[in-house]
Order: structure tokens, then sequence, then C-alpha cells
């Protein structure tokens, strides 16, 4: 049938629907970028809090929580701002939907916050304790038990990986969506959220071992995304048509200069280059680098979440 | 209890447009945006040309992705009939239905819920035709009940050769088009 006559026409004509899906537009890859980045700071702080980094008076751990709120905050705020039905947005939390990810979604942002919070509680900044004094005596007691740090700890990484591994079901979930519909999309959401939060934490991580710790964890992040991406085109170019038309869309169509070049390229090849280098004391650690992974972060989402509404099912149906 | 459904002939359907203006009447549909349309496919190699012309809506899909994402509840599966309806003042307007349609068959009103045919189970309940099927010149669509075998449709589907709209995608439409 190659070469047959394929044409459909048809007189729907549906604002964001036709002649392409695009419902979504920047603010949901917006708030899965800040997500997965706060994500991969609750696990970068939960892990150093569970392993006692804390002790060491400059531990980026204090500073994570208070910054992942604000940005938790500004993803959320995107979040609202794409709804459609504003002042309905209350109903989210008179319900739990079992089977819908961005009800999950929904009351797992409920249970970061008091997370993050106790996290804060551990060591309040300055400005906190001129405001409400009486933190300095919570921040006393639960530092006379170190059990306690080190279930906050394990607390923020649990979180942490639901809210990474969320914003990747809420797309992958949607077998209507070829590109979105691989049960690794929350691997990649997550390592790459990681990255992008280790080298967030890098450029402003005052501890100089953390420091070193966090390009050489990015490093490692960056492989596997590397790796997790493979995988998913290996699992797409072997599945059916439309899971391989949607392949193609990154690999050689309508996306492909974007994913390769931004992507692939300047968000994850390059830097990696860059902070192999410094890692082995070859380079100075800059900030090119880590701007350059947490930039790559964001243009994943942007791309995956507009390729995948691109992506469907109709070609599927002709041949 | 019964499972509507909807029996669409292909071979008769000249798509006149009729039910996409019936359907814009009836439920108010604003302008510029259709709860029904009409999709013409022509496929062959010239000059064995074959040229299918169809009137589309929501499938009312037996395994509805468009409920099981709905995070309030607003998109759910009515009580009579297994149609497909969103309450308007339960949905926030995530769009996640939306995306989870593989037929695009949703969109979002203007008024900022989530639309689309509902089969017009107002006229439906109260015993009349959907206004699509009502109006239609050349008698090509049929409603009705596909769990009663002695029902229109039924009969249609055990006598003609038929077939869905994209059945891989799993969704087990309730839309039969005759061929």
């Amino acid at each position: 049938m190659m070469n047959d006559l394929l044409e459909l026409t048809t007189t729907r004509h549906n604002p964001h629907v036709d002649p392409i899906m695009a419902m979504w537009e920047w603010q949901i890859p917006v708030y899965l970028f800040l997500g997965g980045m706060v994500a991969g700071m609750m696990i970068i702080a939960g892990y150093f809090l569970f392993s006692g980094r804390h002790k060491e008076s400059n531990c980026a751990c204090f500073s994570i929580p208070t910054i992942s709120i604000v940005l938790l905050s500004l993803g959320m705020f995107a979040l609202f701002l794409d709804l459609s039905h504003k002042l309905y947005v209350w109903r989210l939390y008179t319900t739990f939907q079992f089977k819908s990810p961005m009800s999950w979604g929904a009351w797992i942002l409920i249970l970061v916050y008091p997370a993050l919070i106790a996290n804060i509680l551990i060591r309040p900044s300055a400005w906190m304790l001129k405001i409400y004094p009486k933190l300095t005596e919570y921040a006393g007691r639960l530092n006379q038990h170190p059990f306690l740090i080190k279930n906050i700890g394990i607390l923020n990484m649990i979180l942490g990986l639901m809210l990474g591994a969320y914003t990747g079901v809420l797309l992958s979930s949607m077998g209507s969506r070829p590109l979105w519909n691989t049960s690794l999309l929350w691997v990649l959401f997550l390592v790459s959220g990681l990255s992008a939060a280790a080298a967030f934490v890098h450029l402003f991580a005052k501890n100089k071992a953390e420091s070193e710790l966090l390009a050489k964890a990015d490093n490692g992040f960056l492989v596997i995304e590397l790796f997790v991406l493979v995988m998913i085109f290996l699992g797409f170019l072997s599945s059916a048509r439309p899971h391989i038309e949607a392949a193609q869309l990154l690999l050689t169509g309508a996306y492909a200069p974007v994913f390769w070049v931004f992507v692939i390229g300047l968000g994850i090849v390059i830097p990696l280059i860059i902070q192999l280098l410094a890692v082995n004391h070859k380079i100075r650690h800059t900030a090119i680098a880590p701007i350059m992974v947490i930039v790559g972060g964001l243009i994943l989402r942007f791309v995956i979440v507009s390729a995948g509404q691109y992506s469907h099912w109709f070609n599927a149906h002709f041949h | 209890m019964p499972r509507y459904g909807m029996v669409i002939d292909t071979r008769k359907c000249v798509g006149c447009q009729d039910c996409v203006i019936a359907c814009k009447t009836e439920n108010n549909v604003p302008v510029g945006y259709n709860r029904d349309w009409i999709v013409t496919e022509s496929h062959g190699k010239y000059p064995n040309i074959q040229m299918e012309i169809r009137t589309e809506r929501c499938n009312h899909c037996s395994e509805t992705p468009c409920v099981s994402c709905c995070p309030t509840g607003a998109s759910h599966i009515h009580d009579v009939g297994g149609v497909v309806l969103i309450t308007h003042e339960v949905c926030i307007g995530c769009k996640a239905c939306v995306q989870a349609c593989p037929y695009d068959a949703r969109f979002i009103h203007p008024d900022g819920y989530a639309d689309k045919c509902t089969f017009c189970i107002h006229r439906v309940e109260e015993g009349l035709k959907p206004a699509c099927v009502e109006v239609c010149p050349t008698y090509c669509m049929y409603f009705g009940d596909l769990d009663d075998p002695n029902s229109e449709v039924s009969i249609l589907l055990q006598s003609r050769k038929w077939h869905v709209n994209l059945p891989d995608a799993g969704t087990q439409p309730n839309i039969f088009y005759l061929t």
C-alpha cells in the first residue's frame, strides 16, 4: 500500500485540537520541569540528611527545602494557570480518583509541603527566626533526636521519588499519545529531574566536598539519562506503527533538530564532557555545564509535551 | 440496563453536515466548535480509489481513558446506557481527558469545562432520538441498545459488515460504521 493515495479530511476545527493537538502549552512543561527538579532536590537533601551530611554547618540540605518550596509553588502556579475552569480547582481536593495519575499528583503535592517544612525545621534560616523566634525551640528539640532527622531524610527521599515519578506517569498513562505511552517515561523524568537538581544545587552549594560530589553524581545521572533514552527508543522502534512514528518524530521528524541539538547535544553530551573534565581536575568548575543541564531538562519537557500531543493513532488506521 | 450505541451506514452518508448543524442547534455548541463532524477518508491507487464519508463524534467507549484519567470524577459514565458525560461544575479544565481520547473528540468549551457529544441523553431519556439521528436526510444513522439482540442496531451489526474507528487504541468504541 506504500504508494496508495491516503487522504483524511475532517470538518472538525476545534480550537487547540485541530489540526494537531496543542491543548497543553508552556504551563505544563514548566510545571513538569520544576516538579521534577524539586523532586530531585528532595532526594538529594533527603540523602544528605540520611547520611549525616547535615552535621557540616554549610550543608546544602539546609537551603534546599526553602528553595524547593518556592520553585514548587511557582510550578503549581503554572499548573493553575493552565486550568481553564479555575474557580473549580478545589474539586481536586474533595475526592481521590484512584485511577487518575493527576489525582495522585494533587495529593502527593499536598504531602510534599509538610516534608519540606519538616526539613526546614531542622535548621531554620535567620530571617525565619526573626519572624517566628519560637522556631529555635522546635529546631533544638528536633536536633536532640538524630533518628528523627534520619526519618525526615527518608520521608524527603520517598516523597521526592513519588513526585518525580508521577510527573512521568501523568503522561505515560495516556495510551492515546504514543510518544508518552512508555512505562520508562517516569524513569526518564526522574533521572532528568535528579540531574537538573544536582546541577542546580552544585551552583549554590557552599561545601566543597558536596559540590564535587554533586558534579560527579550529575555525570552519573546524565549517563543514565542517555541510557534510558536509548531504551525508550528501542522500545518504540520495536513496537506498533504509532509508536514507531512517535519515535521518528524525535529522531528524524519535525522535532529532530530541537531534540538532537538542545536535548541531547547541549543538554546532555556537551555538559557531560565538560563536567567529566572538571571532576578529573583537567579544567575548573564553572556554571556553564550546570546551566546547560538545567536548560536541557526544561527543553526536554517542552519537546516531550509538544511532540507527545502531536503523536497519534490515525495512521495506524490506514496501514 | 441498555448500552447505547450508534450504527452509521457509510454507504448512505453523503456528508451533508445536517447532523452537525442539528447538534449545534440542539446543544448550543459555540461557534467554531464541533461535537460532531464529517470525515472523508480516501484510499487506494488510481483508478481504484475508495472513499468513505462518515459522521463522527465521541464514541462513548466501553473502555474509557477519558474517565479514568479525570482527577475530579467530572468525566463519568452515566447510569443510563453507559453514556460518557462530563459534569460541568466538577470539571477543573485540566484537559487530561482531551489528551486521553485517541479520537480527539473532546474540546474545552469557551466557558472553561471539557465538552463533547452526550448522545443527546436529555432527548434519549424522554424517548426521543439524538438530534443528529433525527435529522439525517438519508437515514444513515441508527441509535439504540447494543445489548438488546432484537434492536435495530444489533440486527444491522449482525447482518452487515462494519468497522469501528481505531480499534487498536483499545477503547472498545460503541459507534459502528457499516461498509
